[in-house]
């Protein structure tokens, strides 16, 4: 791939991930557990994983991160998606690597990972481990949402293909 | 989808599921009754309130944000809050030791401590 398409490729990740997560602030969680939410901009970094690289995935979710905390959130909220984001892409680079497990089931460990991810920071935020408390429940809803990303973006990364170089 | 990445997507899931349940079983199964209502701010415990005698508070934190805390009945809940997402004020009334309801927005934790001295930090 030519350096000009890769960079465009990237930016109009960038734009999809952005609207991805402004749709997101617009569904109400009916959940009173912090931290649960559909992961809808996760579609995006699980295609560019599939289909460019796991650099290109994750400059574009340290990219919607800033952007979208900067927008919807807060300096609190930016930071527990920056954990979960990070989180959740060494998680998913590592089992794409394995070359065992379908875009579904990385999609799901991405959530799960990102749960993960955002409590730790809590617990570093708030200095408490009693917000571990929350851990099985938000994993339970990764589980969910990752099935529902994950069949998304598989649908994604099979009608998408990207001419290589 | 190839058979053998299905399978192991299978596995992968229902591991993470049953770690989770699990682990939720052994908090349900260790729960005790609380005896002690604990304020937390930023990790310190600025407060404790009997949890057998009805109450209503206001938490005031150093940066000036408010929280009410009630104690009715043997169980504790923030009636009010003045954080934009109101899911502290959403999460259910506590009353077993160990259990918490957390405010986010200002690093803000109520949480229920145990019987004779030990608390419900497992």
């Amino acid at each position: 791939m030519k350096a000009t398409q890769k960079l465009t490729l990237i930016g109009v990740s960038i734009a999809a991930a952005m609207v991805l997560s402004y749709v997101e602030t617009l569904i109400p969680v009916p959940f009173a557990v912090p931290g649960i939410k559909l992961g809808l901009a996760n579609t995006v970094a699980l295609f560019l994983l599939f289909r460019l690289d796991w650099k290109a995935a994750g400059l574009v979710s340290l990219i919607r991160v800033l952007l979208s905390g900067l927008l919807f959130g807060n300096a609190a909220s930016l930071a527990y998606s920056a954990a979960g984001a990070a989180l959740s892409l060494v998680v998913m680079a590592l089992l794409k690597k394995t070359g065992a497990f379908s875009p579904v089931g990385i999609s799901v460990s991405g959530a799960v990972a990102h749960n993960v991810g955002q409590i730790l920071m809590a617990v570093v935020l708030l200095g408490t481990d009693q917000i571990l408390w929350w851990l099985p429940a938000l994993a339970v809803s990764g589980i969910v949402t990752g099935l529902a990303i994950g069949a998304a973006g598989a649908v994604l990364i099979k009608k998408i293909s990207i001419p290589i170089r | 989808m190839d058979k053998k990445k299905l399978r192991n997507d299978i596995i992968l899931i229902l591991a993470v599921l049953i770690a989770a349940l699990a682990a939720w079983g052994v908090i349900a199964l260790t729960q005790r009754p609380g005896r002690e209502v604990l304020v937390e701010i930023k990790g310190s415990v600025t407060a404790s309130y009997p949890l057998d005698r009805d109450l209503r508070i206001d938490i005031v934190t150093e940066d000036g944000h408010v929280n009410t805390l009630v104690i009715e009945g043997g169980r504790a809940r923030i009636e009010a809050a003045d954080c934009p997402d109101k899911l502290c004020v959403k999460q259910r009334a506590i009353s077993k030791a160990g259990e918490s309801i957390i405010c986010l927005p200002h690093k803000l934790v109520i949480r229920i401590s145990g019987e004779s001295g030990v608390d419900g930090t497992v």
